[in-house]
């Protein structure tokens, strides 16, 4: 390489190392058990497969600048085109490697999985029979954020608030269109679909302020579809959960309807009341009183649905035809906020326990 | 804006009227005239020069598999430049729209840039690009005059370039689909998307999908019916082994899309409800079978350059190519797996644990094969002689960029890291990464290696070398950033951003892109320059680069039978085998030749479509029941034409050859032909 070359490469280098270091890599380092866990797996994987790649691209250049074609010295063998102790080579560093990946994959996606239950506070910490779920559902709106607290009985439109170290599990649902409801400090994303539920388990370890935002394309208002996000100590938490439960607003089901319609950029709003099961209501698509709920329409069709019947309570509404009906939600589960220690045995060691042990061995140590 | 407005529609012309036309839009009006003056030059241009006569008989109504495949070459370039200018647009805006300002774009025609860019650049870009080569050179590899259906090859062409018309008329009249590239429901419902946008789309994909799958299916006749004598499968150029991976996976994945975006139709056009959850659709049944397309489409893509890869590797490299059956079983795998995966385009969707990681470890698997892939061209080169031409340098920095793009894939095969990196710029970057870096640089390869064989000249290194080193340098320095800022949790699609921190990758990103758009004139340039030296490179032994396979045995341009006398096959590098046993090309007993006869068919039935269409797109019902009703018609009236063949008489057979010979000796004095 000429010196100008170097230099050049040495000061780009220098540049991107600068830039690099100036830049937040909120995934590389998020404040979040669950997405620092993630992180951990996309570190592994990398640096997995780097053990495969780095060779490869070495041996390109390596093979491009020695048999070129000037280079009369290397050997040259045009017949040669056939070994089977190279290609069980070939075949078997990327199969050994993607075996290892397999076995990782296959634990952390079920350790991780959204709908899972924490079983840990961080790496350090164990649940204790004392914690209880923060439960928070979620509604993506046209185009805004509707963040439910049963718990507290009251409401927030693009503030997301959580105590400090208090496991939290969400209630996914959307209005209209799909969206994905992603927090970077916190953990992955998960989408937001109409007439669905997705749930996510996770939770802050240190308190910030950040931003949380909508990761699935859904329409004009998408880019402003932003919400605040903020995890507090539990004192203050509190104190946010008083102070909004001193206002005068009500989210009632007619609130909501005139909520839910689009708009773009809305401030934080906080309602001190709530329409009793309002969540329910927007996953079964009838908060619109005398609409027939998606879970009543789903038990007619499995019962093989009326018939011609059917196609007499089709009513017009504003936004299309819809189906008039008495709603019945279903049976109101308990707030189930307890986490229990978990049992770990199903995941551990694929079913292999150490010799002359009773114990199976925990393959992913966690606590 | 026609999204916001209800549609009112008249019987004689639909939804269609004056508010169709974007007059409020300057950039839409700015490229509406530049395309009408644009287009005035070339329609003047050849009409004075009376080329509409020539252009009719000898192009547009060929049903000669070559010509065809230049023709889908023009048609996938000149959409290159369309998606390429959306792509710049889109790199501005995100580059300038920070600190409060909204950038130059608004929402509604932001939207759209995005949503057409991917669909250019997948549908009307890498689609007719690949089955363009595929078109041109399979019959050749495998020793044949044409294809199986030459007539429906006609067609299929311009069914294509009809879908494409279709997408380039939504930018003056109407809209496109503000949807992103897959227009998942219920965005793309008639309720949330009561524009023409959508139905834009969705017939322009309908249109285009009726030639890919018709050439999909030709292609696989004919590799699997016409192949010369002792070519058996196991004999076959790894690029005719590709191409025939590849139109098995577009016959069997192409009629999902035909049949998702029925559904969508229905549901916007007779109020079903498929995918809307209102009356017990389902969203997610759309992009379970969107993707069960989705995911062969990528590996239809990239499958072919993978053989052209191949060929470029051995050929350059002087050897036979390291390890055919691997390759050939690589090849099958990833073919058979490609439909088993496509689950991983949606972890985030809520599957559950056992389901992710089912379709986590299956993308996983896929990258053996392929890595297998990477490895034989590794080996190929290995002891060989390697001549740095151009396709070889494509070649090679395919396979340095191509890893890094293998190896971000793995990392977003793992669920829980997906969960992290869905959807964002990292996902963008790794996407960018391996159909810029695979399919892109090997149709560049392609382009290259091919183009003598098409033209009878090569083209011009000097440019060639600046459009490479602009592309790669320019790749790198547009798409490194979005990785970094995926790490950052930034996501696709935006318009504007708060943060800015952000705003110099996006800067960066920009100025990628100007640096491949100086690749992209480069290329140009390259045909240009490479047109007006046609004579300093001028090829005529019809073999420049010392080949290997059935094609470089005829004469540069083939004379349109391809072959005089139809090659008998002994070896899987047929070429280099015969040459090996000291070939002599024989100079007589020439025999008449049935050829198919052109036909105007295919340009009547794509343009009755292509009105079909967009009647269908405005609601001008009475055009679209003509429209039809002629489509039909046309097709049956067509099947009384008997006078489809013709004979290539004795004497001009002996006189194409005589003139080859030559120009042989000619090029090579003393030396006796090859």
């Amino acid at each position: 390489m000429k010196p100008t070359l170097r230099t050049l490469a040495l000061m780009s280098g220098l540049a991107l190392t600068a830039l690099l270091a100036g830049c937040d890599m909120v995934v590389m380092d998020p404040s979040g058990d669950v997405a620092a866990r993630q992180r951990d797996l996309l570190v592994i994987s990398t640096l997995l497969m780097l053990l495969i790649i780095v060779p490869v691209m070495a041996l390109t250049v390596w093979f491009a600048f020695k048999y070129r074609h000037n280079n009369k010295q290397a050997r040259y063998e045009p017949d040669w085109h056939h070994s089977m102790r190279l290609e069980l080579v070939i075949w078997s560093a990327p199969l050994l490697i993607i075996i290892c990946l397999g076995a990782i994959t296959w634990l952390g996606t079920h350790l991780l999985d959204p709908f899972r239950k924490l079983d840990r506070l961080d790496q350090q910490r164990p649940l204790t029979t004392e914690t209880r779920e923060l439960v928070v559902n979620v509604v993506a709106l046209d185009w805004k954020w509707l963040f439910i607290y049963p718990q507290q009985g009251i409401a927030t439109v693009n503030e997301f608030v959580v105590p400090v170290d208090q496991p939290v599990s969400l209630r996914i649902t959307a209005s209209s269109v799909m969206n994905a409801f992603y927090v970077p400090e916190l953990a992955g994303m998960i989408y937001a679909m109409p007439g669905m539920q997705t749930q996510l388990h996770a939770i802050m370890n240190k308190e910030l302020t950040s931003e949380g935002f909508s990761a699935n394309y859904s329409g004009h208002g998408f880019s402003g579809m932003r919400f605040a996000v903020r995890s507090v100590s539990r004192a203050e938490f509190e104190k946010w959960a008083a102070s909004a439960k001193q206002g005068t607003e009500s989210l009632s089901r007619e609130r909501y309807l005139e909520l839910a319609k689009p708009s773009m950029r809305e401030p934080v709003r906080r309602f001190a009341q709530v329409q009793d099961r309002l969540f329910d209501y927007v996953l079964g698509d009838c908060v619109q009183s005398g609409r027939m709920c998606s879970h009543d329409m789903a038990q007619i069709d499995r019962r093989g649905g009326l018939g011609l019947a059917s196609i007499y309570n089709v009513a017009q509404g504003p936004d299309g035809p819809y189906l008039v009906g008495q709603c019945r939600l279903p049976q109101s589960t308990p707030l189930d906020d307890v986490l229990v220690p978990r049992d770990r045995t199903p995941l551990i060691g694929a079913g292999l326990s150490l010799p002359r042990s009773e114990v199976p061995t925990p393959l992913l140590a966690g606590q | 804006m026609t999204s916001d407005a209800t549609p009112v529609a008249t019987p004689l012309f639909g939804r269609l009227g004056w508010d169709a036309i974007p007059f409020h839009e300057p950039i839409v009006m700015a490229a509406l005239v530049g395309t009408v003056l644009a287009g005035l030059v070339v329609v003047g241009a050849v009409a004075r020069y009376k080329l509409w006569g020539y252009l009719w008989r000898e192009w547009f109504t060929t049903i000669d598999h070559k010509r065809i495949g230049i023709m889908y070459m023009i048609l996938g370039l000149v959409m290159l430049l369309r998606g390429f200018a959306d792509a710049v647009m889109m790199r501005v805006q995100q580059a300038i729209a920070f600190g409060g300002s909204e950038g130059y774009l608004n929402a509604h025609h932001y939207d759209q840039i995005f949503t057409a860019h991917g669909v250019i650049m997948i549908f009307f870009v890498a689609m007719p690009l690949v089955t363009g080569i595929m078109n041109y050179i399979v019959p050749l590899q495998i020793g044949a005059r044409d294809v199986s259906f030459p007539f429906l090859n006609n067609f299929s062409f311009w069914m294509t370039a009809a879908g494409a018309g279709l997408v380039m008329f939504s930018l003056f009249v109407g809209e496109f689909a503000q949807t992103g590239w897959l227009a998942y429901p219920p965005l793309s419902g008639i309720e949330h998307s009561p524009g023409v946008g959508v139905d834009y789309y969705i017939w322009a994909l309908q249109i285009a999908g009726v030639g890919t799958l018709l050439s999909g299916i030709n292609l696989l006749v004919t590799i699997i019916k016409m192949r010369a004598p002792g070519m058996t499968l196991m004999k076959m150029p790894v690029f005719v082994w590709t191409a025939l991976c590849t139109n098995v996976l577009i016959v069997a994945a192409f009629p999902v899309l035909t049949a998702v975006l029925a559904l969508l139709s229905l549901d916007r056009y007779l109020g079903t409800h498929f995918f809307t959850s209102g009356f017990g659709g389902n969203p997610m049944m759309y992009v379970n079978l969107i993707w069960i397309w989705g995911h062969p489409e990528v590996y239809i893509l990239i499958l072919p350059l993978f053989g052209v890869y191949s060929e470029v590797t051995s050929t350059f490299s002087g050897k036979k190519l390291f390890g055919y059956s691997s390759m050939v079983y690589a090849t099958i795998v990833i073919t058979v797996l490609s439909y088993l995966v496509w689950l991983h385009h949606f972890f985030t969707m809520g599957s559950g644990a056992s389901v992710n990681s089912f379709f986590g470890i299956t993308t996983m698997i896929i990258s053996i094969p392929t890595g297998a892939k990477i490895f034989n061209w590794l080996f190929t080169m290995y002891r060989g002689r390697i001549r740095f031409e151009l396709p070889m340098m494509w070649t090679i920095a395919f396979m340095l960029t191509f890893v890094i793009g293998g190896m971000t894939g793995v990392m977003l095969a793992v669920p829980p890291a997906d969960f992290v990196l869905h959807n964002s710029l990292f996902l963008v970057a790794h996407f960018h990464n391996v159909i810029i870096g695979g399919v892109l640089f090997g149709l560049f390869a392609a382009i290259n290696y091919w183009f003598p064989k098409a033209f009878g000249f090569k083209l011009d290194v000097f440019w060639g070398k600046v459009s490479f080193w602009c592309w790669v340098v320019g790749f790198w320095v547009a798409f490194t950033p979005p990785y970094i800022l995926g790490l950052m949790g930034v996501t696709r699609r935006l318009r504007y951003f708060d943060d800015p921190s952000l705003q110099i990758w996006f800067q960066i990103s920009a100025v990628g892109v100007a640096i491949i758009a100086a690749g992209i004139g480069a290329m140009l340039l390259q045909f240009y320059v490479s047109f007006r030296r046609r004579d300093q490179l001028r090829d005529h032994t019809g073999d420049p680069w010392d080949g290997r396979t059935l094609e470089w045995s005829t004469s540069s341009p083939p004379p349109a039978y391809n072959f005089a006398y139809t090659p008998l096959v002994h070896d899987s590098d047929a070429w280099w085998d015969m040459k090996q046993r000291g070939f002599q090309r024989r100079k007589e007993g020439f025999r008449a030749i049935l050829m198919p006869r052109n036909t105007g068919a295919g340009v009547v039935l794509a343009g009755l479509s292509l009105v079909f269409g967009f009647a269908m797109i405005w609601y001008i019902w009475w055009l679209a029941i003509a429209s039809f009703v002629g489509v039909v018609a046309y097709a049956v009236f067509h099947t009384f034409n008997y006078d489809r063949e013709y004979h290539v008489p004795m004497e001009e057979v002996a006189r194409t050859e005589a003139e080859r010979t030559r120009l042989m000796t000619a090029q090579t004095p003393g030396q006796e032909p090859a």
